[in-house]
């Protein structure tokens, strides 16, 4: 079904990069099946930075591991640049929240972990120009264990960009953070984001984070996940987060998620 | 004493020794009080442990100690990493293996004696196979749980970086199970040094287990008894000592303590 749909809209198709083909998710455990995702199909251009939103607890992750081919669909398939996709693949790289770094090796060390196929040199000469695009300079001999939270974060981003991937999936990178720190972090993100130019798939269950990050946020409902509604955000960056436009986008989505208005 | 202030310098040194000396203290005057001729007092002992020094076959017996803790730790580790590493590796494996390890698990290698002696007869074969038996068990059964413990995230990651199975296993497997691993060598050599003795005692005619029994044999000298326990502590925990160490290399001190 998926490949004649294709077919049927060829220009479409030619123009995602990410094409989500009416996927479907059911766990089972112990002869119990739970459906997780419902018929879920979504497009994402080159380039575009979407939010997955929803409940938590609603399989925003699972969708997310489900693109990156970390989860097999049960019904559905995902097609990345016009190719199915069928398991993890270097081109797109997941950052988990920071315990996603490796403890044992240093912050060059986990930058460089992802190019071992490049010569020493080039290896080098990538690892110091991320270790500078994250600032994280002079701790380039630092292990994990001797860094802030924020810096963990920024440091698997790193890891991320220097195997020059197309896309990148977050999965609510900034959880473990506190809101200051948080609140740099999307800042850095933009800004890199607005330089690399990656395809960013953003799962989140914070709405403002949402708001302040993407082109477009997909509202999924409780669980089994089924997308509800997705909000195009038509603001430019850097965007004003007190401007009657960004209230009014949180706030339909703060409804649609059924959430009141006051607390 | 409050137990949360943090002690003073002079205190951390002053209250070990008080408490040295004290047990010092109560056994040197049970000797006296008792009046016994057997065991020796402490003064006795010291005058042993300088006589074991000045005899030749002190050291003698040190180094054959050492040379079978190093042989046997070293078979079970050479033995016991890989295969603990592939059991954890393939849970399948694993859940063959298990039951048998853990029926042969909690057995004494004391009670591997008779058995060792028909295999390898009264010799250092028989005794370096003790201490294999002794290590080889804590040191599979740690890197099994190490490696089914490494996070998912760890995993994960490694898979997204194209890292095929064999690199998974040598660049995100076993440096995530590496400090979990360090445990279990570091229990196994206290095993190893434990076996030793036992096994010294019967197997060979060499080594600080044999000093002891053979003090005993040769004119009930219990100076140099309680004299050869004391070496074989003091080794012990040097042995322990030396083994921490590699628990603060950086690449793995993460595993211990206050890392993340």
């Amino acid at each position: 079904m998926a490949l004649r749909e294709v077919a049927l809209s060829p220009q479409r198709a030619l123009a995602a990069k990410l094409c989500v083909n009416h996927l479907s998710m059911v766990f089972t455990r112990d002869g119990k099946s739970t459906p997780v995702l419902q018929d879920i199909t979504l497009e994402v251009s080159e380039g575009e930075f979407v939010c997955l939103v929803g409940p938590s607890g609603c399989g925003k992750s699972t969708l997310l591991n489900a693109i990156g081919g970390l989860l097999a669909p049960t019904a559905g398939t995902v097609f990345i640049d016009n190719e199915a996709v069928r398991g993890p693949d270097p081109r797109r790289i997941f950052v988990f929240q920071e315990r996603g770094v490796f403890p044992w090796l240093t912050v060059e060390g986990n930058i460089a972990f992802g190019l071992f196929k490049l010569s020493r040199s080039e290896r080098e000469e990538r690892v110091a120009h991320y270790v500078k695009m994250v600032g994280l300079q002079g701790f380039e001999e630092a292990y994990p264990s001797e860094l802030s939270g924020g810096m963990k974060q920024r440091l698997e981003v790193a890891r991320a960009l220097a195997v020059n991937p197309d896309m990148l999936y977050l999965d609510e990178p900034f959880g473990a953070l506190d809101s200051i720190t948080r609140h740099i972090m999307r800042g850095e993100l933009l800004r890199i984001w607005e330089t690399e130019r990656k395809t960013i798939v953003f799962v989140t269950h914070d709405i403002d984070e949402a708001v302040q990050l993407a082109d477009r946020v997909v509202i999924l409902s409780a669980r089994p996940a089924a997308i509800q509604r997705i909000v195009n955000i038509d603001i430019s960056h850097p965007r004003d987060i007190s401007s009657p436009r960004y209230l009014e986008l949180r706030d339909g989505i703060l409804q649609q998620i059924g959430l009141a208005h006051k607390i | 004493m409050n137990s949360l202030a943090e002690p003073k310098s002079w205190e951390k040194v002053f209250w070990p020794v008080a408490a040295a000396t004290l047990l010092l203290a109560v056994w040197h005057y049970s000797v006296r009080w008792t009046a016994t001729s057997i065991f020796p007092s402490p003064l006795q002992v010291e005058k042993g442990i300088v006589e074991l020094f000045h005899k030749h076959v002190l050291w003698q017996d040190i180094v054959s100690s050492l040379r079978r803790v190093v042989i046997g730790f070293g078979a079970a580790t050479v033995v016991g990493v890989p295969l603990g590493l592939s059991l954890g590796w393939y849970p399948a494996a694993n859940q063959v293996v298990n039951p048998v390890m853990q029926i042969l698990r909690p057995i004494s290698p004391i009670a591997w004696i008779p058995v060792a002696i028909i295999f390898f007869g009264v010799g250092e074969y028989a005794a370096i196979f003790l201490i294999f038996l002794g290590a080889f068990f804590p040191i599979v059964v740690a890197c099994v749980n190490g490696v089914s413990n490494v996070p998912s995230v760890y995993r994960r990651a490694g898979r997204n970086f194209g890292l095929a199975p064999s690199q998974l296993l040598a660049k995100v497997v076993f440096p995530a199970a590496l400090p979990q691993i360090i445990v279990g060598l570091r229990l196994a050599l206290g095993i190893a040094w434990l076996v030793v003795v036992a096994a010294e005692m019967v197997a060979v005619d060499s080594g600080l287990g044999y000093l002891v029994i053979d003090s005993r044999n040769s004119g009930k000298r219990y100076d140099l008894v309680v004299a050869a326990m004391l070496i074989i502590g003091v080794i012990g925990l040097a042995l322990d000592l030396g083994i921490r160490r590699l628990e603060t290399i950086k690449s793995i001190r993460w595993g211990f303590g206050n890392g993340s």
